[in-house]
């Protein structure tokens, strides 16, 4: 019963998307504005049929009705509640359908606000926006369909795979789909500014919000997939360079450039083409992300089991390349803005500086992550690249990278003398140069941290100085105390501030990847119960181990420390081992003692209770990792500070659409 | 001129500073002691960066099959045999392909790993500053051949505005004030 | 305000016939290189999902080639290394394994046995490690008895080409050189027993 309606659900959406396409062409040819509203009526109703379908899947999973095949496949009926309803999302079924959900939810969403602002582009946006719906719901009605049947009756299911059962993952997959699924607005708009002929910055300003709030949601979806490594995979890093990693880094370096590129087209109305271009770019990373994730053209950790969605994914992919590149190229003469420079140093200059490095990290890791199939074509042999040589490439890029983070926002419009720049920059580097001294004088030698630090806090006082000089500029102007001139600039200048906000979440993260990166240490001992091991000024003494039955399926094997920091006792400490039994799947859980400056990461990956009392144990000391963490806070406050909803700002760049003249920033 | 001087006085402070630095590199020295048993430690070392085909994407050194753990023990092996990290690795690349090496061989096909991005930043390096340079000899056609011909005084002058005045003004703090007066 | 916003417009209306000239040779120069790239990358996607998709050799088609060099103390027929061609005409059994792998301790004694049992002429087993470590392989050679040829995967090729889903797997290969039968898993004697002997129908 409950099946049959989650179907039918389906079917009545994948209807009104089809309609929606087709209502909007029918409109949009014969100049009907009444059909082109039922279309974005019919892409509204979308959003309440797909909805029900997941709520019924919902219901599904929480009754544990295992005559449902995709209810069997990821859950049981020892799993909690949670774990039931996001299990949603655990498999290739149900994520696509959740992916439908949000994508629906996106085009309403998108269709209800920007309704009344440009109608030229609304019958193109719905037809692009509703032919990716309709790709996606022909999926899960057709091929992968979460309410299919089971054959036989099975009295309990699989369990949700175990990697997936951490808080983690509950929400990680979801801001990664947000983000991905984010973009399709965006490109929609873009795609229809292309087909429409009106290819002014209407669909920049209509779609700045709706691609900063994507653009977050993959940050956070990479942050948090990070922390998820850190506290579940147990090999004491957050990020591996992973296939599946990668697909979503992609779009996010993308969709960075396009974010800076932006401003230059709403300033100076030129680099139309490249706005578009990125755009574009930033959607084919998505959708090909999705795939290479989904289809199992490159296998890794991540990835979901080989489905027969890869071949009508591809066709997918072929008909928006080729549709995305046709209209760029069509509409490339009349893309063609006037771009011209008056100064190499300028803020226009300083964002085609940035474009380029973040094309060419992302160039890189392309070549990288494609690399097994590149090499299978021509050698035969599937090849491998590992971390050691990603790292390489783009270390000096996001280097320079955030060396001009810290100098661009020093530029101005137009043109800057490098007198002024070499005023600006001269005492924060030399700040910066005698923080490195510190550190060479606390014995630290290696070049590459020293100057990865060097441009890190060269970075960081030139932001911090920018939110100084506009503060104090306020409190002389103003007469405001400190805090209150702080808070009305940042407030009044969102976008601005936000992205030094942003940047100094960068900044700060970068501390800590450095750290990690060139400082983490690591060892590896077997001890007996009540021997001790020691790491930097740590020392772990093993009181020994328990075995016992965890919820559901599990079974946990749990060591119990003591750990000293400088001989000094600060807790005890259960780092773990967790079987799933059922898919004798094992996982090693850490446990960590953790600071500002650093964490004491505990790992036992084996115990042999029988042959003797004896446990190996691997520690990590991870310096700076929490600012890591930190940074991604800020980071993605300063997000919801340059996308919070404003009224005002909305209809002062309206009614100035080139803001030229003074307006140094944003 | 007085400008001059107080750079000069930094370049020195920058001198200094990096003459300190060099001093304290050249100090620096560090000594690595080798000892007879094969710790856990030095085994893991070796294995980071190796990836066996039965559990991808895992580096041996964290992977918890019991195929790693054979590698592991053979890495074992072969440190107490004398044979250094290179030379372990280059074995099981023999053995098992170089399919299991993080960083892949500089050989045949994988070279583009390591030609590719330094040719194409190297290539897109030159490309995008022929054509930031070409931008900007348009700026300046743009800036002489605009300016003076189709606009009135009036707008003329607010055109060089923001060319001219903040150049001479340099002051940051002054531009932020009319901004956010402007913005009032 | 107002008065930059009229100067942009008029800058991008009256300076566009002068870029012309060098717009239009860029145009056709970008337009090529947005069109490479996007079919070049459909191309490697449509091939890397025809690769993930390939089914592995099948029941039926001709087995892919290979040439082993056998642990030492192996040989077949006096040689220390065999290639597939070189066995035509005889049914090859060939096995994947692993001894890390448990599994395939329950099938050990089942091939060798079936080993001896079929003349060396006829049908010719052939063990191939999988991933495993040479000291491992000979103790674990030594611990069963195995006298048939076992020969470690340089490289990992072989198990590459017939894309081998884990270990235990077992191919039996007729004299004509094609796939008679894929067992996935450890394999029982009556099932070798049966699969020999159609193998040897098969081909005569």
């Amino acid at each position: 019963m409950i099946p049959d309606l989650g179907t039918i659900a389906l079917g009545f959406a994948f209807g009104t998307a089809v309609y929606a396409a087709l209502a909007a062409w029918y409109g949009h040819r014969t100049d009907q504005p009444r059909w082109v509203e039922s279309a974005r009526n019919a892409t509204i109703i979308t959003l309440p049929l797909v909805a029900l379908a997941c709520f019924l899947l919902i219901i599904s999973l929480l009754r544990s009705d295992f005559s449902i095949e995709y209810v069997w496949r990821v859950s049981s009926r020892g799993m909690p509640d949670y774990l039931k309803v996001t299990a949603l999302w655990g498999g290739q079924a149900g994520s696509l359908l959740f992916w439908n959900f949000l994508l629906a939810v996106f085009t309403a969403a998108a269709m209800m606000r920007n309704w009344r602002r440009q109608r030229e582009l609304m019958a193109y946006a719905i037809m692009v926006a509703s032919f990716t719906q309709i790709f996606f719901l022909g999926l899960s009605l057709f091929i992968e369909n979460p309410f299919n049947r089971l054959a036989f009756v099975s009295p309990d299911g699989n369990g949700l795979n175990p990697l997936l059962r951490h808080p983690g993952m509950i929400i990680h997959p979801p801001m990664l789909y947000l983000g991905f699924v984010g973009f399709t607005i965006p490109y929609a708009f873009g795609m229809a500014a292309l087909m429409s002929g009106k290819l002014d910055d209407t669909w920049i300003r209509l779609t700045r919000r709706w691609t900063l709030v994507a653009w977050l949601f993959l940050s956070l979806g990479l942050i948090l997939g990070g922390r998820w490594a850190y506290d579940v995979l147990g090999w004491g890093g957050y990020w591996a360079w992973d296939p599946v990693e990668n697909a979503s880094l992609m779009p996010w370096l993308a969709g960075t450039a396009f974010l800076h590129s932006v401003m230059i087209q709403e300033k100076r109305d030129m680099f139309k083409m490249w706005n578009m271009f990125l755009i574009v770019l930033t959607f084919c990373l998505v959708i090909s992300g999705t795939f290479i994730v989904r289809s199992g053209v490159i296998s890794s950790v991540h990835s979901f089991a080989q489905s027969a969605i890869g071949p009508l994914f591809f066709g997918f992919i072929a008909i928006m390349f080729v549709f995305s590149v046709y209209w760029l190229s069509k509409r490339h003469e009349a893309l063609k803005s006037e771009n011209h420079l008056n100064s190499f140093l300028s803020r226009e200059a300083a964002f085609l500086y940035n474009n380029f490095l973040i094309l060419a990290i992302l160039a890189v890791v392309f070549l990288f992550t494609y690399y097994p199939i590149f090499s299978e074509l021509i050698t035969g042999e599937k090849g491998f690249v590992g971390p050691p040589v990603y790292e390489q490439a783009t270390g000096p890029l996001f280097g320079a990278l955030v060396l001009l983070m810290g100098v661009a926002p020093m530029t101005m419009w137009y043109r800057t003398s490098a007198q002024r720049i070499g005023m600006g920059v001269r005492w924060p580097a030399l700040a910066a140069l005698i923080f490195i001294g510190v550190l060479i004088v606390l014995g630290i030698r290696d070049w590459r941290a020293l100057l990865g630090l060097w441009i890190v806090s060269f970075a960081a006082i030139l932001t911090l100085l920018e939110f100084w000089k506009g503060t104090r500029g306020r409190m002389k102007a103003k007469g405001e105390p400190p805090w209150t001139a702080f808070a009305t600039l940042m407030g009044r200048n969102r976008r601005r501030y936000g992205g030094y906000w942003i940047h100094m979440g960068v900044i700060v993260m970068a501390f800590g990847i450095i750290s990690m990166e060139l400082f983490q240490e690591q060892t590896q001992i077997r001890l007996t119960v009540g021997d001790t091991l020691s790491l930097g000024r740590y020392e772990m003494q093993f009181l020994g181990a328990s075995r016992f039955p965890g919820p559901d399926d599990l079974l946990i094997t749990q060591a119990t420390v003591d750990v000293y920091d400088n001989g000094r006792y600060v807790g005890q400490f259960y780092p773990r081992t967790e079987l799933y039994t059922r898919t004798n799947q094992p996982m090693t859980i850490p446990d960590a003692r953790s600071t500002i400056s650093e964490d004491f990461y505990m790992l036992m990956i084996n115990w042999e209770p029988t042959s003797s009392n004896q446990a190996t144990f691997r520690v990590y000391l991870n310096p700076l990792v929490n600012w890591v963490w930190a940074g991604g806070i800020i980071f993605v406050i300063g997000t919801l500070i340059a996308a919070w909803p404003d009224r005002k700002e909305e209809l002062v760049t309206v009614s100035r659409p080139h803001q030229t003249v003074l307006a140094g920033g944003d | 001129m007085k400008e001059r001087l107080r750079i000069t006085d930094y370049g020195l402070c920058f001198t200094f500073c990096g003459l300190l630095l060099t001093l304290l590199f050249l100090t620096a020295g560090v000594a690595m002691a080798q000892t007879g048993e094969v710790t856990d430690d030095e085994v893991n070392a070796v294995a980071k960066d190796l990836f066996c085909p039965v559990c991808e994407s895992t580096p041996l050194d964290v992977c918890p099959t019991k195929a790693c753990a054979d590698w592991r023990e053979l890495i074992r092996t072969q440190l107490a045999e004398g044979k250094t990290r290179a030379e372990i690795h280059d074995y099981f690349a023999r053995q098992y392909g170089d399919g299991v090496l993080a960083d892949p061989p500089k050989r045949g096909f994988s070279l583009i790993l390591w030609a590719l991005p330094v040719i194409g930043v190297a290539i897109g390096g030159v490309l995008f500053v022929r054509y930031v340079r070409n931008l900007r000899r348009e700026g300046d056609a743009a800036a002489t051949a605009v300016v003076p011909t189709t606009l009135s005084p009036a707008s003329a002058a607010s055109v060089l505005q923001p060319i001219v005045p903040l150049e001479a003004s340099g002051d940051y703090v002054s531009r932020v004030e009319e901004e956010l007066l402007a913005r009032k | 305000m107002t008065d930059t916003m009229k100067v942009s417009e008029i800058e991008s209306t009256e300076l566009a016939p002068a870029v012309e000239t060098t717009a239009k040779r860029g145009v056709r120069w970008t337009a090529v290189a947005m069109w490479a790239v996007a079919l070049g990358v459909l191309a490697l996607l449509g091939w890397g999902l025809i690769q993930a998709n390939a089914p592995r050799p099948e029941v039926g088609e001709v087995a892919p080639p290979f040439t082993v060099e056998f642990f030492t103390g192996y040989e077949w027929q006096g040689q220390p290394s065999v290639a597939l061609e070189d066995l035509r005409g005889k049914v090859v059994v060939l096995n994947f394994w692993a001894s890390w792998c448990v599994e395939c301790r329950y099938e050990a004694d089942v091939l060798e046995n079936a080993s001896r049992q079929y003349a060396p002429d006829e049908v010719v087993f052939l063990g191939v490690a999988y991933a495993d470590v040479e000291p491992n392989s000979l103790a674990y050679m030594q611990e069963f008895g195995v006298s048939y040829p076992h020969a470690p995967d340089l490289g990992t090729r072989i198990s590459n080409s017939y894309e081998i889903t884990g270990v235990p797997e077992t191919f039996v290969i007729g004299p004509d050189g094609k796939i008679v039968y894929v067992h996935i898993g450890p394999i029982n004697q009556t099932t070798l027993n049966r699969v020999i002997a159609q193998a040897m129908e098969g081909g005569s």
